[in-house]
């Protein structure tokens, strides 16, 4: 796989969100809003380039059967290290996000990238894996918080342009559900037109 | 009263899935047939209710020591192995149960509604160790009901005609979608 | 090392390392950001208290202390503010359990004869759209308590025969905003009519 392919796949090929269906937690949870989702995206995405780093680079050191006890330990330190930069930086958006950021560490993609990619490859190619994945979770994540807060609060990016209030329903739990499966059902007829050749 | 509350609250109104999102993964995966489902929900139980409390308990110590913000760590470390030792305790005294609950176990360490719900329930000044077991027992008791139900809707839907791009996930969205819609009628209840 | 066989103290060495270091660096981030966070709530808690009294000259937060409310059981932080020594109002942080989601944390300010100055959510997790309308940055539904005196102006929703407009579709929001106004109010009347504060008094420091 060439190293293009590796950072682009995840925008829709191989989409965390869309077409892989992995931490669809977060991608229900937080997506209120378009700055809300950007912002889960962006955390996310700053989890899975240090995890596949840091583990690609010590995948030698680690004997085979202790090695998800390891990946673990891993991740979770770096999530309780971005909990803590955001908190000190970034206050809002640490509690708009709330309990969603150390869920991070539970997100599949998160150890599922660490077992099935970084474990297996080189730091550059973890490094731009983990990008790629981050950037395609966080595309996801931004579009269906802006259908939400465009149809739900009438507004996108807290700019509200419609002057009204929106349908309610889709900043609530039943609009993200209803989104999101029309989105992955947008994201499975775009794949199939792009690589029909494949 | 209390502890009504507590489970009414958990199981109808801020139902784990449906209103909070937690756990969702297995919840469209494992959510095919009623059978896996109810399998499913025991062992979310069991380690829910398991790992609360020692999770409760292991929040004392870190605070005692002033380190809370080690807390994702140590409660991700603590579940991870409890659920090994879950199944191999389960294995060694109950080989039935651990058939029925077995292979849903390696499962849920990444199912985030235990995690979820233990940080919600130690940060929560007013629980108790008793609260925080009826808190987590009531909250595996929310994801079973939001999955058997839900297991029920699929089971149905099998035999629907979907437009294609609609089958399998997305069309599971949509009606969890009218299910989250049907539990939002149970707000204001509490 | 060989991957496939590890002995058992190689196990426990690898994992030992990795835990050790990833504690260190947990650790380093925490005492780097600690300053940070702690700075950053108190100028947030300097900044929401100035907006919710009149003008003053002190240091409210510096100066608050806890006074215990009818029920004995909570204590509240007041924030007292005084221009040339005179106190011109009273921040009062509230709360009500019973919100939509859970606890409110909400800042009232009053002013000596009890009239209600402005309020402030500190802290709410009302649905986003119809309960989060009590926060002032989305909407104006709050403005309705200032310069309102509780004497006069009865605390609780039209609903339940008080003076409160309700914000539509989220009763259950406005009627723990009102409650938790309400128990500042009271606690803040049976302070200054000389009954004499319970609990802690004088300048108690404490954040968070």
């Amino acid at each position: 796989m060439s190293k293009l392919q590796i950072l682009t796949k995840g925008i829709l090929k191989e989409n965390p969100a869309l077409v892989l269906i992995l931490g669809m937690c977060p991608t229900l949870g937080v997506t209120t809003s378009a700055t809300n989702g950007l912002g889960m995206g962006l955390a996310t995405t700053f989890v899975i380039l240090l995890s596949n780093v840091v583990i690609s680079l010590i995948k030698n050191l680690i004997p085979n059967n202790v090695h998800i006890p390891a990946y673990i330990v891993v991740i979770a330190s770096i999530v309780t290290i971005l909990q803590q930069l955001m908190e000190a930086y970034m206050p809002s958006l640490f509690n708009a996000l709330g309990l969603f950021i150390p869920l991070i560490v539970v997100n599949c993609i998160v150890l599922g990238r660490a077992e099935a990619f970084a474990s297996k490859n080189n730091v550059i190619d973890s490094a731009l894996d983990g990008l790629g994945m981050g950037y395609g979770f966080t595309l996801a994540l931004t579009v269906l918080g802006a259908i939400r807060e465009i149809l739900g609060s009438g507004s996108i990016f807290g700019f509200n342009f419609l002057h009204s209030d929106g349908i309610i329903g889709f900043v609530l739990a039943p609009g993200a559900f209803l989104v999101l499966g029309l989105l992955i059902a947008g994201a499975k007829i775009l794949t199939k037109k792009i690589y029909k050749k494949d | 009263m209390e502890y009504i509350l507590i489970i009414i609250s958990a199981i109808f109104v801020n139902n784990v899935v449906l209103a909070k999102f937690l756990g969702i993964c297995p919840f469209i995966g494992v959510s095919n047939k009623v059978s896996t489902s109810i399998g499913m929900t025991g062992a979310v139980a069991f380690v829910m209710v398991i790992a609360s409390l020692v999770t409760y308990f292991i929040q004392k110590l870190l605070k005692s020591y002033q380190i809370e913000f080690m807390q994702t760590i140590t409660f991700i470390l603590v579940i991870a192995s409890l659920v090994q030792m879950v199944e191999l305790v389960l294995k060694k005294v109950s080989p039935s149960l651990y058939q029925a609950l077995g292979i849903f176990l390696p499962l849920i360490t990444t199912n985030c509604t235990v995690l979820g719900v233990a940080i919600l329930a130690v940060s929560n000044p007013d629980y108790g160790a008793l609260e925080t077991a009826v808190f987590a027992l009531a909250n595996a008791l929310g994801y079973g009901v939001a999955l058997i139900v839900f297991a029920g809707l699929r089971e149905q839907l099998e035999l629907a005609e979907v437009p294609q791009a609609m089958e399998g996930v997305p069309i599971a969205f949509i009606t969890a979608g009218i299910l989250a819609m049907a539990f939002m009628g149970f707000s204001g209840l509490v | 090392m060989d991957k496939k066989n590890p002995t058992l103290f190689q196990m426990i060495a690898v994992l030992m390392a990795i835990a050790l270091i990833c504690a260190a660096a947990v650790s380093l981030v925490y005492k780097a950001t600690k300053p940070v966070i702690e700075q950053s709530q108190l100028n947030k808690k300097i900044q929401t208290v100035s907006k919710i009294v009149p003008e003053f000259d002190n240091s409210p937060v510096e100066e608050s202390f806890y006074v215990k409310t009818a029920n004995g059981k909570d204590s509240l932080q007041f924030y007292p503010a005084k221009k040339a020594g005179e106190l011109v109002g009273m921040g009062v942080s509230t709360f009500s359990e019973k919100g939509y989601g859970g606890r409110i944390d909400i800042l009232v300010g009053f002013k000596p004869d009890g009239t209600i100055y402005n309020t402030e959510v500190v802290k709410l997790n009302e649905t986003p759209g119809l309960g989060d309308k009590s926060d002032k940055a989305k909407s104006n539904w709050a403005e309705q308590f200032n310069d309102k005196n509780p004497q006069t102006f009865k605390l609780l929703v039209k609903k339940d025969g008080g003076d409160v407009d309700a914000i539509s579709a989220a009763t259950i929001t406005s009627r723990a905003y009102t409650e938790a106004i309400s128990t500042a109010y009271n606690t803040f009347m049976s302070h200054t009519n000389g009954t004499k504060p319970e609990g802690t008094s004088g300048a108690t420091i404490k954040n968070n």
